[in-house]
């Protein structure tokens, strides 16, 4: 296999979108009684999130379902309005921007959605979709300026000749396809910022590495800040130059994207990353054993949104709510204990069964065993006959 | 992961099932071969529509109505549960260019299946089983008799078809037809379930939202072993949640009760409640969190562990079945391209596909590099490319891909692919076209 190196990942620019203590909170309706009599109840969607965009960079936003990456997503693009919180685009706030205002700021900022079979309508012509952002925001005085607009914007999505496709309906497209069609509706209008919500997880194997490139080529050229959002961390560090972890509407970790993946600091990072499946049946890791499931986004716990899960809590984390702050530089955490606790990156998790490498019988965690640097394991008495690994050379 | 012991489970042979469509047919399943023995766990990765959900529906007889087996056999420990009738078949072979081997194969095949196939139930069905088998084996014989004596040429081809033709129309031969099926069915019905498990696509959705969970696991023990009483069957049930780590209190919840998780294990206790030795599982994790996709994954790992159950894991994700499974097959456009030991395919691809698909692959692990899309996109199963069904995306094709289907190549023990070149790209030797 031919190893290419990505393109290094370079942020360049000022600040494009700062976004400070951001909220968004939906109420549940109670029914009459309920909302004559108990409290209002409210689901933290995103609860006090604040980071930067900075120009020309991918921000990628990972976190399970339900962590309010999707709903920060569509705040940005004003699809949402914020409960409260500050959106600085280009120094102006958007938080409580209306009107023509808005109708100007929508021009300037667009959203690529998950499932290129439901955000195209079925009966527009490729070229009536990419064309409708241009009618709605007036751009393009004649139908021959529209049309040049769009058959550039869809040969820069990789849909080549643009006439083949122009007059076609989304059903005689493949998702792909469909797909590209989404990528060049959202760039026709040549954006300064894309939020991209897990545009390639409803895409098969082979199309999405397609997609990805794509997307990144278009990045490179326009140099357009996009936050890519998705709940696959696999894709989402191919993706991006920093990435945010969120968890129960908060950003847990923000750092570059390989400061996440080689170094996590938050003790969540540190059980996702090891729940990650990795495409290679020799690379065993041992997993972080993280308790329970997602609490309610209603009830939400007290004082760090992780602490029932976290295998470092102490007594603080029940009551306190940490902040994210810059635990090195450029790497903000949001745990009381950053730095001081020992989170492991997936590699120096130990592995504490599987198969004995000698016997192929399996190592469960109450024998004892012994591991490699491979990482391999081994009943202690077969670790003891060998006396070192005969892959790794580690001696036991 | 266990190795496997014991004999073949599961044996799938040259299977071919076509769907009928207004517009055609749609090849989903194209001579497929593969097996797979008692503890072992095998993956089949495939993008959607390449087949690998309809494999596994054939195995378990649960095709839809437009679905027929049209080629080859699938037998679980050593009975027949899905096989094409003799006249479909060799019409079937007759439309491909090599149908002069294909049909004597056929010939030898079916014949031992004829003689192994034994009738069951009432006396008047068992005689009427039997005539429908004898009235096959006559068939079989009046083929023979007709490509003895003749070499292969267009009227011998035009012989065949008029003497398959006989037996396809008319009342009497779809109701002979009929009865074959019935018969394999019944003999499937006593298995499935108690034999051969299956772990649905939407698991999620599986569960009938208006009765309690542990009542539906125990409508299927109920469905199986009539005799059992409520209280064993709750026992069992029981014994069933601690199995899959399911808090014993829930037994008495309804599905919306329950976390996406939380009814993805039920659906595995559902599906072990009769002890198969066979769980295939359709995307079993697919709609899952990270953090509960490894856990499910662990839960399957400490399954096979303990019961010892063959598995076959379906799925698009390879990184999965590279968790769990010991043996993978990579489906596409309804041909098995590659199969056999999973270390050895990981380090070594013999196909261009798998190659394609693993640089695809973004990982988490090592250094970020570019990942090579394979260009344009899955063939249409009802107008498939001729040749090799990935030479209009293969980066290796060359004349001969284009023109013949590629044959099966053994390249290592455990280890074949389907492609003209895969000797040369199991060894490096092949440059790009």
């Amino acid at each position: 296999m031919q190893v290419e190196t990505a393109a290094s990942p370079e942020a360049t620019g000022d600040v494009v979108y700062r976004v400070e203590n951001l909220f968004k909170l939906f109420p549940i309706k109670a029914g009459f009684l309920g909302s004559l009599f108990g409290p209002e109840q409210y689901v933290h969607a995103v609860d006090g999130v604040s980071f930067d965009i900075k120009g020309g960079e991918i921000l990628g936003v990972v976190g399970e379902s339900g962590c309010g990456k999707t709903t920060t997503g569509r705040i940005l693009v004003r699809l949402e309005t914020p409960t409260s919180g500050h959106m600085f685009f280009r120094g102006t706030d958007i938080a409580t921007m209306r009107g023509s205002e808005l109708r100007e700021f929508r021009r300037k900022v667009q959203m690529i959605f998950q499932d290129p079979y439901e955000s195209l309508n079925p009966r527009f012509t490729v070229f009536a979709t990419v064309a409708e952002p241009l009618l709605v925001h007036g751009v393009g005085e004649t139908y021959d300026e529209r049309e040049e607009m769009v058959a550039r914007a869809l040969e820069n999505a990789e849909l080549k000749p643009a006439e083949e496709y122009m007059y076609r309906f989304p059903h005689e497209l493949s998702g792909g396809q469909r797909q590209r069609v989404a990528i060049a509706r959202a760039l026709v209008l040549r954006p300064e910022f894309v939020v991209a919500d897990e545009p390639v997880s409803m895409l098969d194997v082979s199309i999405r590495a397609g997609i990805m490139n794509l997307m990144l080529n278009l990045r490179e050229q326009y140099e357009i800040p996009f936050m890519f959002i998705s709940h696959d961390v696999s894709v989402t560090r191919y993706m991006s130059h920093r990435i945010a972890v969120m968890y129960l509407g908060n950003i847990v970790e923000l750092a570059s994207s390989e400061e996440v993946i080689k170094n996590p600091m938050h003790p969540y990072t540190e059980a996702l990353l090891s729940a990650v499946p990795v495409p290679d049946p020799k690379a065993k890791h041992g997993r972080v054993e993280i308790k329970g499931e997602l609490p309610s986004p209603i009830n939400v716990p007290s004082g760090c949104t992780f602490h029932p899960r976290c295998l470092y809590r102490r007594e603080i984390c029940k009551e306190v709510r940490p902040v994210l702050r810059e635990v090195q530089p450029d790497h903000w955490v949001q745990c009381h204990f950053a730095g001081e606790i020992k989170t492991r990156k997936p590699d120096d998790i130990p592995i504490e069964e599987g198969t004995c490498e000698v016997c192929h019988e399996y190592v469960t965690p109450e024998m004892p065993s012994n591991t490699c640097n491979c990482p391999r394991i081994y009943h202690a008495e077969h670790a003891a006959q060998l006396g070192a690994c005969p892959i790794c050379k580690k001696r036991f | 992961m266990i190795d496997g012991n014991g004999g073949t489970l599961l044996d799938v042979d040259h299977l071919r099932v076509y769907f009928r469509i207004m517009k055609g047919t749609v090849k989903a399943v194209d001579g497929v071969s593969f097996q797979l023995h008692r503890g072992e766990t095998m993956g089949l990765v495939g993008e959607s529509g390449c087949g690998k959900t309809t494999t596994a529906y054939a195995i378990t007889r649960l095709l839809p109505n437009n679905g027929e087996i049209v080629g080859g056999a699938v037998r679980f420990n050593n009975m027949v549960v899905a096989r094409a009738h003799v006249a479909t078949e060799v019409a079937e072979a007759l439309k491909r260019p090599t149908w002069y081997e294909e049909i004597q194969a056929i010939l030898a095949k079916q014949q031992a299946e004829l003689l192994g196939t034994s009738a069951t139930g009432t006396p008047a069905q068992i005689l009427e089983s039997q005539e429908a088998l004898a009235h096959e084996a006559g068939l079989l014989e009046g083929v023979r008799g007709i490509l003895g004596s003749m070499p292969p040429s267009d009227d011998l081809k035009d012989a065949l078809q008029e003497a398959v033709d006989a037996d396809l129309k008319g009342w009497s031969a779809s109701r002979r037809r009929r009865r074959m099926e019935r018969e394999i069915e019944s003999q499937m019905s006593t298995i499935r379930w108690s034999q051969v498990s299956m772990i649905f696509q939407s698991a999620m959705n599986a569960f009938n939202p208006v009765y309690r969970v542990g009542d539906q696991i125990a409508e299927a023990l109920y469905r199986h072993f009539p005799d059992m009483s409520k209280d064993q069957a709750r026992e069992r049930v029981l014994q069933l949640f601690d199995l899959v780590g399911l808090d014993r209190s829930r037994i008495d919840g309804y599905p919306h009760e329950f976390s996406g998780g939380m009814r993805q294990r039920s659906m595995i206790a559902m599906a072990l409640a009769c002890n198969p030795q066979l769980l295939i599982a359709d995307e079993p994790t697919t709609a899952l969190d990270v953090i509960m996709q490894d856990r499910i994954l662990a839960e399957i790992r400490d399954l096979q562990r303990e019961l010892n159950i063959a598995m076959m894991i379906i799925t698009h994700d390879i990184s999965v079945v590279a968790e769990v499974a010991e043996k993978i097959g990579i489906m596409y456009g309804g041909h098995l391209f590659e199969n056999g030991n999973i270390q050895d395919i990981f380090e070594r691809p013999a196909n261009p596909y798998t190659i394609g698909l693993m640089s695809a692959f973004p990982s988490i692990k090592g250094d970020r590099r570019r990942l090579r899309a394979i260009p344009g996109s899955p063939p249409d199963l009802s107008d498939p490319p001729p040749g090799c069904r990935f030479h209009p995306r293969c980066r290796f094709a060359q004349e001969v891909c284009r023109v013949e289907e590629p044959p099966i190549v053994q390249v290592a023990a455990d280890h074949w692919s389907k492609c003209h070149f895969a000797k040369e790209i199991y060894e490096g030797t092949l440059r790009e076209s």
